[in-house]
């Protein structure tokens, strides 16, 4: 059971120091979103009209967001009358707790999981745990990182930070400890790994009778969920399991079963580069004879509405997690996932975790810190979430705390000369005489970062302003 | 026609080449240029770090210094993306915040006429080839700012192509961030530089002499690492150069390095 | 205050002074491919272009394609099964009687009463109708209804034969499809074989769901 959690993780630049000389690390990460980046490019490429569906996106989205109230009660209606219970959970807290205790109540002691991104937000497996219940990961990253007992460090591909000769020492040394162990002579080829996940899982499909999922969309209007994935390893536990509890964000709603065109076109091509993924569950509460005869929905808000009560901030929860903008992220591809600290890793993850979580921790305090602000995430981003302007408004929020006080002031005395132009050309005339003295490093803070690297450049002879004074008085005016 | 040039406070005080580099170019062109004094930072670095209100002096100061000027053109595409993209905004919280209309006002002034150098070479003037020359191998990286935020899409490229004697190789890796970022060089130091050195190392496979770029603020970051490596090293040293020194360049007056 | 009350009391809190947003507007295509909006009847060759885009975007996720006549889809079937190596196949209520005829060989099983997921798992392949294929996205998806079988039975063996009855059943784009189908349903939707990019960020095709997926296009 994977005992690891995100507590106590060290600020984003800490752990990044280690991380970017992890050439391994670096390696893996390098050729894997390279490899999906390309292919991202071809696939939005196939579809002229990709800018109108990402605006008629965002705008589904905002409006949903603007009456949020109105579509979860429709939506809590449409599921309760086609068969199904919702529950609502104010945090993680209590969204462990309604879980476990719907899983006490089929008397089962073993659930098997459909990757989500809000239960591992909530620590569900770890909850679960505690109350000796087993929870099963049955994605294949998932059940790369459980057997390995790791965090995940990708939205879409949480093992991405292994290669595959490391994927074939995990499953060669841990599947015998869950389950069925991996075959005898197991290579590294890919085909092989996933066939060696194919008959681990197997058994645990064909025994469960609890599955726990999250979902991609909620249709308000029609009360359908819908989980997209690749493996199968969904629908199995959508359909074969007796009892099926889904825990959802409760951003996930759309209104309408006609918004999932504009969905169902964005989310594949953005997320695994394909023109569709190979499989989609779409129910709608229970239906006799086919799949669960139980079906538990669970509304989770742990902050979400917090977030959107940020002016700014709230554009986040239009996030469809396809992790496009983790895959294009020059800073995600050298610092690697675990050092944002937090299940959302990336660009996603620097605007969302100090949003749903507070800013109080360092590492949250320094995930809006953790982005050169180049833009490439907005640009890829299906539902046009403005992730530097989200950063810098919190950064705004993290400015105002205390500890940054020394920063504030040179902040303030920057833009005072700045605001001084007679002490701004004094300064700078002063630089450019004393620059002789200027050493190449620097002992401490931040010019200590630069020089460490990078030399400081070499202050010129005179200003620009001191050229410009001269120029002016020497110029011939151009012929008109 | 007169410009006013918007130098910027880093090419002001650190790297005046590639100002006095805009105002030859400019000139050359049969610009009347001038260089209002009131003139300062954009406070994109404050603004950037989080110190949003701080830079609403700047954005009166700066509005105020241009004031009647019909261009405002400067060579530095992130402080243009600072002015269009951000005083808007500093503007608008400024009114909801009850601090009074004038930063909106100063924004709304100033904002539509401040142009990036490219931006107005190729989109007023009409011009690509400038007539200069530079006998030297380029590549060129487009800054982020200007990449993203301005759109400045083909106008670098073709304005060095036009350029006698320059041989312009293509950069591998280009649109990718080359980890500058303002305070994140020295907020995330091991990252930046991570990104800096991917960058050098996919300059240096082009085999050029000269890595260009148009936003100053980048090119220190990069020279600053070139330097560190240079030293001590064999081969002939790759060098950075703003693109407004390679097209203030003629055969007349040709780019040096003192 | 229950939960329920707190969260929808936070939400409206949040909202208070939010303005309205941008209105939703509808101006991306509803197909791409050319000739999608053209009733099928009417214009027959540009039909056929949707049905040739559906097969090579099958193909292309890997799928194995076939197109054959009605009166030639018992043999096929027989072939299909047998070049699987298939030795008994799972029979979804409402499939045509008469297309496993030449099935011989094979042991044919109906899901009546339903298999357990235990006794499926026993079976090598399933053959099914659909409700209908997505051209542009090589997508095929089943509701449940007749010829198809309830979502475990194309799920658990690991050879799936789906007939698509292509004079009716194929349109071009997701738009068109999501018109056409019943959201009270259970749908699966299912675009080439099983697959996984979870290693190394590369596509492997074949983990939980059938390994071999073969289409046939019904003319
Ligand atoms: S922020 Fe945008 S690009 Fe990133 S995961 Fe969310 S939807 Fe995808």
């Amino acid at each position: 059971m994977s005992g690891r959690t995100y507590l106590g993780m060290p600020a984003f630049p800490v752990a990044a120091k280690a991380s970017t000389k992890d050439e391994r690390l670096r390696a893996n990460l390098r050729h894997a979103t390279r490899t999906i980046r390309d292919k991202r490019a071809r696939a939005v490429g196939e579809l002229d009209d990709w800018a109108l569906l990402r605006e008629a996106g965002k705008r589904i989205k905002d409006h949903t967001l603007r009456h949020l109230d109105t579509y979860l009660l429709q939506l809590e209606e449409r599921v309760t009358a086609a068969g199904g219970t919702v529950h609502w959970a104010a945090d993680a807290a209590e969204a462990n707790r309604i879980v476990a205790s719907l899983v006490h109540a089929t008397g089962e002691t073993e659930v098997v999981k459909v990757k989500s991104m809000a239960t591992q937000e909530i620590g569900l497996n770890e909850a679960l745990a505690a109350e000796a219940i087993n929870a099963y990961e049955t994605d294949l990253a998932e059940l790369i990182v459980q057997l390995g007992d790791d965090l995940p460090s990708h939205i879409l591909v949480p093992a991405i930070h292994r290669n595959r000769g490391e994927i074939r020492d995990i499953f060669r040394a841990q599947m015998g400890r869950w389950g069925r162990p991996a075959p005898q002579g197991l290579t590294d080829r890919p085909a092989d790994l996933a066939e060696a996940a194919r008959l681990h899982l197997r058994e645990k499909f064909l025994r469960a009778k609890v599955a726990v999922s999250g979902a991609n969309f909620m249709i308000a209007e029609t009360g359908t969920l819908v989980v997209v994935e690749s493996e199968g390893n969904g629908r199995m536990c959508l359909t074969l399991p007796e009892t099926l509890i889904s825990v959802v964000g409760i951003e996930k709603v759309l209104p309408t079963w006609q918004d999932l065109e504009v969905f169902l076109q964005l989310l594949p091509r953005s997320s695994t580069a394909e023109r569709m993924n190979p499989y989609t569950t779409m129910w709608t509460g229970t239906t006799t004879g086919d799949g669960p005869r139980d079906f538990h929905l669970v509304l989770l808000d742990n902050g979400r509405t917090d977030t959107l009560a940020d002016e700014i901030g709230r554009q986040v929860l239009r996030c469809i997690r396809c992790s496009a903008c983790l895959n294009v992220c020059p800073v995600y591809e050298r610092a690697g996932g675990h050092a944002y600290g937090s299940p959302y890793p990336g660009p996603i993850g620097a605007v969302l975790t100090p949003q749903l979580r507070g800013t109080t921790s360092e590492v949250d305090a320094s995930l809006p810190f953790a982005s050169s602000l180049c833009g490439a995430c907005y640009e890829v981003c299906p539902v046009a979430i403005d992730i530097p302007e989200v950063l810098v408004h919190l950064r705004e929020q993290v400015a105002a705390q205390p500890g940054h006080g020394a920063e504030r002031a040179a902040m303030k005395a920057a833009a005072w000369l700045f605001d001084h132009p007679a002490a701004l050309a004094a300064a700078e005339r002063a630089a450019s005489a004393t620059r002789a003295a200027l050493p190449r490093t620097l002992p401490l803070g931040p010019a200590k970062a630069w020089t460490d690297s990078r030399d400081l450049p070499e202050l010129p002879a005179a200003p620009f302003r001191a050229w410009w004074k001269q120029h002016r008085t020497t110029r011939q005016e151009p012929a008109e | 026609m007169r410009v006013a040039l918007f130098a910027t406070c880093v090419n002001d005080a650190v790297l005046p080449r590639a100002a006095i580099a805009t105002v030859r170019l400019l000139e050359r062109l049969g610009m009347e240029v001038d260089f209002p004094e009131q003139q300062s930072c954009c406070g994109q670095p404050q603004y950037n770090t989080g110190y949003r209100r701080q830079t609403e002096p700047l954005v009166r100061r700066m509005a105020r210094a241009f004031d009647g000027y019909a261009y405002v053109v400067t060579p530095s595409g992130s402080c243009v993306a600072m002015v269009r993209d951000n005083y808007p905004r500093i503007g608008a919280k400024a009114r909801t915040e009850g601090r009074g209309e004038e930063p909106a006002v100063a924004a709304a002034s100033l904002t539509p006429r401040v142009l990036e150098l490219t931006e107005f070479l190729v989109d007023v003037l009409g011009v690509t080839d400038v007539g200069a020359y530079f006998p030297h191998t380029v590549t060129y990286h487009p800054s982020c700012h200007g990449l993203r935020v301005l759109g400045l899409g083909t106008r670098p490229l073709a304005l060095l192509r036009a350029v006698e004697g320059l041989e312009l190789v293509e950069l591998p890796g280009a649109e990718e961030c080359c980890g500058f970022g303002g305070t994140f060089a020295v907020k995330n130091p091991d990252v930046s530089t991570a990104m800096g050195a991917d960058k050098i190392a996919h300059a240096r496979s082009t085999g050029a002499e000269v890595l260009c770029g148009a936003d100053n603020s980048c090119l220190v970051h990069l020279d600053g690492m070139l330097r560190r490596q240079n030293r001590g090293r064999g081969d002939a040293p790759l060098r950075t150069v703003h693109l407004a020194e390679i097209l203030a360049s003629t055969e007349a007056d040709p780019w040096s390095v003192a | 205050m229950s939960s329920r009350d707190a969260v929808l009391a936070r939400i409206r809190a949040a909202l208070a002074d939010a303005p309205e947003p941008e209105p939703v507007v509808r101006d991306y295509r509803t197909a791409h491919v050319r000739g999608a909006n053209v009733p099928a009847k009417h214009v027959p060759d540009e039909y056929a272009a949707v049905v040739d885009l559906l097969a090579e975007n099958l193909a292309d996720y890997r799928a194995h394609v076939h197109r054959c006549a009605e009166a030639a889809l018992p043999a096929l079937l027989a072939r299909l099964l047998a070049e699987h190596g298939s030795r008994s196949v799972a029979v979804p209520p409402g499939l045509p009687q008469g297309w496993l005829a030449e099935a011989g060989g094979v042991r044919q099983h109906p899901d009546e009463p339903p298999l357990t997921a235990r006794e499926l798992d026993g079976f090598d392949s399933v053959v099914t109708t659909c409700r209908l294929a997505v051209a542009e996205t090589g997508t095929l998806v089943l509701d449940a209804g007749p010829g198809q079988g309830r979502r475990a039975l194309t799920l658990v063996p690991d050879h799936h034969i789906c007939v698509v009855h292509t004079p009716d059943q194929v349109v071009a784009s997701l738009p068109q499809s999501l018109a056409r189908l019943d959201p009270t349903r259970p749908l699966t939707w299912i675009s080439g074989p099983s697959a996984t990019s979870d290693i190394e960020l590369d596509r492997v095709e074949g983990v939980h769901g059938p390994r071999t997926l073969d289409v046939v296009l019904l003319e």
